[in-house]
């Protein structure tokens, strides 16, 4: 121990003491320093601080991936992203907007909807946010903006990818188009998903397929200032492009499926029967989707959708028609089915009554076709055989049995929208009508007239099953996913929907009359078939679109043009071994043997035999 | 006075203690992103600063005096080896790896140099004549020089701070104060030319963080920020926008009181300064009522340090001090400087147990 002198106990106490004092009276003025340092931060300027806090804040900023191609099932693009140059202004560095939309005015063309877009935008957006004022610049706008880009603070020209149409009105109704996406689309969908993307897709394949064309966002995490602007870069995470798509469409059938059409409005389904595949999906007439991805001007839009021909209107998909005589085929295969012979004849005078002097149902063919049975009745579409087919069935057993070819149901297609059309019964006439089911309403339900409609998918559909030996398969328009990165390929695999429900005698049957349809003098289709080097089993079909009364006689030519019958026709060729089944419907188009036939004969020629149809132009 | 075995804790000092304790969970909880594991591992430190806080608790003032010239040395003879490793390393050290456990001898130096002034001080009588004064100040600026060679400026300044604060206490007459703060201040402008760029930088930022709002400036203005956007009541706990956002650096340590002051407000700020004012008064109070001088300037020097450490952060994370690297006592995460400091505290219960009046 350290040796100590002597020591005043008391004095070193007091100096302590004292000392203590003087220190804690210092510290209570430093606590005083930092309590005055506090209340000026916290109360004096809480206001700014606060202000600043909020506006404070690590800002994502997204990277919108690139969206998914689409291509026909040999690889010619029917959706493409091409470069295009957008004006952007950020309102936040302009100081005068009115002058500054002047002066930019003289550069490039600003029509009024696109200031009025612009405005509105602005007023949506953040003012530090670059608002679209033009997009879609020509070359020539852009180089001229670019050369006075100095006099224009807060403006910029940006190159963006935007969605094109090179096929522009082929396939429309299929590929659908993409969109600024809406309020209305903003209560729908995932906003999560959606960081910096300024499209969805809006109808068609663009929609349906929406989740897989897409591709995920990336995004930038970055420091913001107090005026919200990018300061530097925290993380970066990128976006993955969306998948392409390889639809099954192939885009020559389609064109000349849509050319075939003229000028009738209508539509042709082509289907691959071993598949499913959709090879052709035509609806006539159609509209250019790439004015919708800027944003269509009400004016376009309201011509578009006003119009008597309602060219929006995807007809393959849900155009709800009459099937008319194309609905015998499979009435007859009901008929065999139900075990009504082969052979047994029906005697047609010209017309069907229920009992003695009732109501008579027509025949088309006023003289009447004497005694018929199925093979004849298919060929020469004699309604009474049918009238007396379906009455002998009742309308239950026929609904049960024509819902197995999907008439009455949606097919499954993908593409939304879908319209299950009708196969009517007892139980739906009581539930919709609150009314009793009529046995006449049977008997013209037999030859596809009353109450039963169908949409040219369905009848497709249904007749792709025939050829494909009752085997049902679900109608698609998508062939295959492709990873853009990897470049892998995931095809769709066909699905059954049923099978081994009609027996093959009698599908042989059905066939041999609906080659006989286009193969035989009598045949209704006969000048479809001849010179084909190829068998196609057919059926012509006649919808009236009027109702005819009981003492008058349908005459073509005096009848309005929208009163006129619409055409349809079924088939699918080569009979033996079908590779393509067709359906086609031209409103207004009279015939179904001499209108609708020759379109579903260019189709099925282009796609059996590579030919081009001959480009003479019919008077229509 | 060797049997004076009997350990009897001061429990309104250790209320205070286990009181910001506490205080440092919950802000951790939230500086850290809510992390359970930081919490557990704070929650460990805390548990072990409180253990070496007791063990000290239990060594006698005497003891304590003979040790102080060892454990001086030991610490100078430490941050001579930082030095050179960091000379080797090529970079600043300041830590001491012994593998299960790395700490910073600059840490202990908070401990041992008003140890070691005290110990100088008390071999004459009080008040401290001058030759003792300067003795003393040799004391203080051999380790200080040290430190700041590492270079750490804000320990370096708490160390010199601490051991002048012994000497304050030992009654150094005021006008050798006024001469040395004048001397002080003619060489402030020579400090100047010594320190480091950066620390220029943050003196200069300190006046006008503005300047460099995303550089030198960006520690004091996001915590200003944080702390203004506080208010009266604060955002709420867990609610700081600038905490969770990850706006403030160091928001678990160094800048750990912007994140309690912008969730707690002015009026969780000066309940918390009233908390520490009060450990600090207790402690001064002990300190006044020690037995021997020896343990007096020791523990009047512990009170007074704890102090400035509170006030130096404080006054850093709202912009009126320059940044240095000071943690919060008993809030901030981290170890070796809770430690140091619960030692000086077990320290003051040793002080409290020993107490004059007792004999």
């Amino acid at each position: 121990m350290p040796d100590f002198e002597i020591k005043d106990v008391f004095r070193e106490t007091r100096v302590f003491t004292s000392r203590s004092i003087v220190i804690g009276i210092f510290m209570l003025i430093l606590v005083g320093i930092l309590l005055v340092r506090l209340f000026y931060l916290q109360l004096i300027e809480y206001d700014r601080y606060s202000t600043l806090s909020k506006n404070n804040r690590i800002s994502v900023v997204p990277k919108p991936p690139v969206r998914g191609l689409i291509f026909d099932r040999n690889g010619v693009p029917l959706a493409r992203n091409v470069p295009s140059y957008t004006l952007e202004v950020i309102p936040d560095q302009v100081s005068n907007m009115e002058e500054l939309l002047h002066e930019l005015g003289k550069l490039v063309t600003l029509t009024e909807y696109d200031l009025k877009l612009f405005h509105r935008d602005v007023e949506r957006h953040a003012s530090f946010d670059a608002t679209v004022l033009r997009s879609q610049l020509t070359d020539e706008e852009a180089a001229r903006f670019a050369v006075n880009r100095y006099r224009f603070q807060g403006v910029e020209l940006h190159a963006r990818l935007e969605r094109n149409y090179p096929n522009r009105e082929s396939a429309a109704h299929v590929v659908g188009y993409v969109g600024h996406i809406s309020p209305n689309d903003l209560e729908k969908i995932d906003k999560s998903q959606y960081r910096g993307i300024n499209f969805l897709g809006k109808t068609g394949i663009e929609s349906y397929y929406e989740e897989i064309l897409r591709g995920t966002s990336g995004f930038d995490q970055v420091e913001t200032n107090a005026h919200g602007r990018v300061v530097r870069t925290i993380s970066s995470t990128p976006s993955i492009p969306g998948k392409n798509i390889y639809l099954t469409i192939d885009s020559k059938l389609q064109l000349i499926a849509e050319q075939a059409l003229e000028d009738y409005r209508g539509a042709v389904v082509a289907i691959k029967p071993s598949t499913g595949e959709i090879l052709a999906f035509a609806s006539t007439p159609s509209y250019d989707p790439n004015a919708f991805v800027n944003g269509i001007s009400t004016a376009d839009y309201a011509e578009l959708r006003d119009s008597p021909d309602t060219p929006l209107l995807n007809r393959a998909l849900r155009g709800r028609y009459a099937p008319g005589s194309t609905i015998k085929p499979f009435m007859g295969l009901i008929g065999l089915k139900a075990n009504r012979s082969v052979d047994k004849k029906t005697f047609c005078p010209g017309y069907y009554t229920l009992k003695k002097g009732g109501r008579r149902f027509r025949c088309w063919k006023h003289s009447g076709h004497g005694a018929v049975d199925l093979h004849d009745a298919v060929v020469q579409s004699c309604d009474v055989y049918f009238y007396d087919l379906a009455h002998s069935l009742g309308i239950d057993m026929m609904h049960d049995s024509l819902s197995l070819f999907g008439f009455g149901s949606k097919t499954g297609i993908d593409l939304s929208g879908e319209s299950a059309a009708l196969m009517p019964s007892r139980q739906w006439k009581r539930g919709s009508r609150d009314e009793p089911w009529y046995p006449g309403e049977t008997v013209i339900a037999g030859i596809g007239q009353g109450y039963v409609l169908a949409t040219p998918l369905q009848l497709a559909s249904a007749t792709s099953a025939l050829a494909n030996k009752g085997r049902r398969l679900k109608p698609h328009l998508l062939l295959a996913e492709e990873d853009t990165l990897s470049t892998e390929k995931v095809s769709k695999a066909p699905e059954l929907l049923n099978s081994g429900i009609w027996d093959a005698e009698n599908l042989e049957i059905i066939q041999q009359a609906m080659v006989d349809v286009t193969d035989s003098p009598r045949g209704t289709a006969r000048r479809v078939g001849a010179g084909s080097p190829y068998k196609i089993a057919a059926k012509t079909g006649t919808a009236q679109v009027i109702g005819i009364k009981q003492n008058e006689r349908y005459i073509e030519s005096e009848v309005a043009p929208r009163h006129r019958d619409h055409a349809l026709f079924i088939a699918y060729a080569p009979a033996e071994n079908p590779e393509i089944a067709v359906a086609v419907i031209a409103e207004n188009g009279g015939h179904g043997g001499s209108t609708a036939g020759p379109v579903a004969k260019k189709v099925m020629d282009y796609f059996l035999l590579g030919k081009q149809p001959e480009q003479e132009k019919e008077p229509s | 006075m060797r049997e004076q075995k009997r350990l009897s804790l001061d429990w309104a000092l250790l209320t205070g203690l286990l009181l910001l304790s506490v205080v440092s969970l919950f802000v951790l909880y939230s500086a850290g992103d809510q992390n359970s594991d930081l919490l557990f591992r704070q929650s460990i430190r805390i548990t072990l600063a409180f253990i070496v806080m007791f063990a000290v608790a239990r060594i006698t003032p005497e003891q304590l005096l003979r040790w102080t010239p060892y454990l001086y040395a030991i610490g100078l003879i430490m941050l001579l080896i930082v030095l050179a490793a960091g000379v080797i390393g090529k970079g600043a050290q300041r830590w001491i790896d012994l593998g299960f456990v790395r700490f910073q001898p600059a840490e202990m130096m908070k401990l041992a140099v008003p140890m070691m002034v005290a110990w100088v001080m008390v071999k004459k009588p009080l008040p401290a004549s001058l030759p003792t004064v300067i003795l003393g100040t040799i004391v203080v600026i051999i380790p200080t020089a040290l430190v700041i060679k590492q270079p750490d400026l804000g320990t370096a300044i708490l160390i010199a701070g601490s051991g002048l604060v012994v000497i304050f206490f030992a009654g150094m007459s005021w006008r050798i104060i006024a001469i040395l703060s004048a001397l002080l201040a003619a060489a402030a402008p020579l400090g100047w030319y010594l320190i480091h760029d950066y620390q220029r930088q943050r003196i200069l930022t300190l006046f006008d963080p503005w300047s460099d709002p995303l550089g030198a400036g960006y520690h004091t203005i996001q915590s200003a920020i944080a702390v203004g956007s506080g208010g009266l009541y604060g955002k709420g706990w867990l609610n700081g926008s600038q905490s969770q956002l990850d706006f403030i650096p160091e928001r678990s340590t160094d800048f750990i009181f912007a994140v309690f002051s912008e969730e707690f407000g002015f009026i969780g700020s000066l309940l918390l300064l009233l908390a520490y004012l009060f450990v600090f008064g207790r402690s001064l109070y002990i300190a006044i009522e020690a037995k021997d001088s020896f343990t007096r300037l020791l523990c009047g020097s512990l009170a007074v340090t704890f102090a400035i450490y509170v006030f130096v952060n404080i006054g850093m994370v709202t912009g009126i001090l320059p940044i240095v690297g000071v943690p919060l006592p008993l809030i901030s995460y981290g170890g070796t400087s809770m430690v140091s400091m619960m030692a000086g505290f077990g320290i003051l219960m040793s002080a409290y147990s020993n107490r004059w009046f007792m004999h």
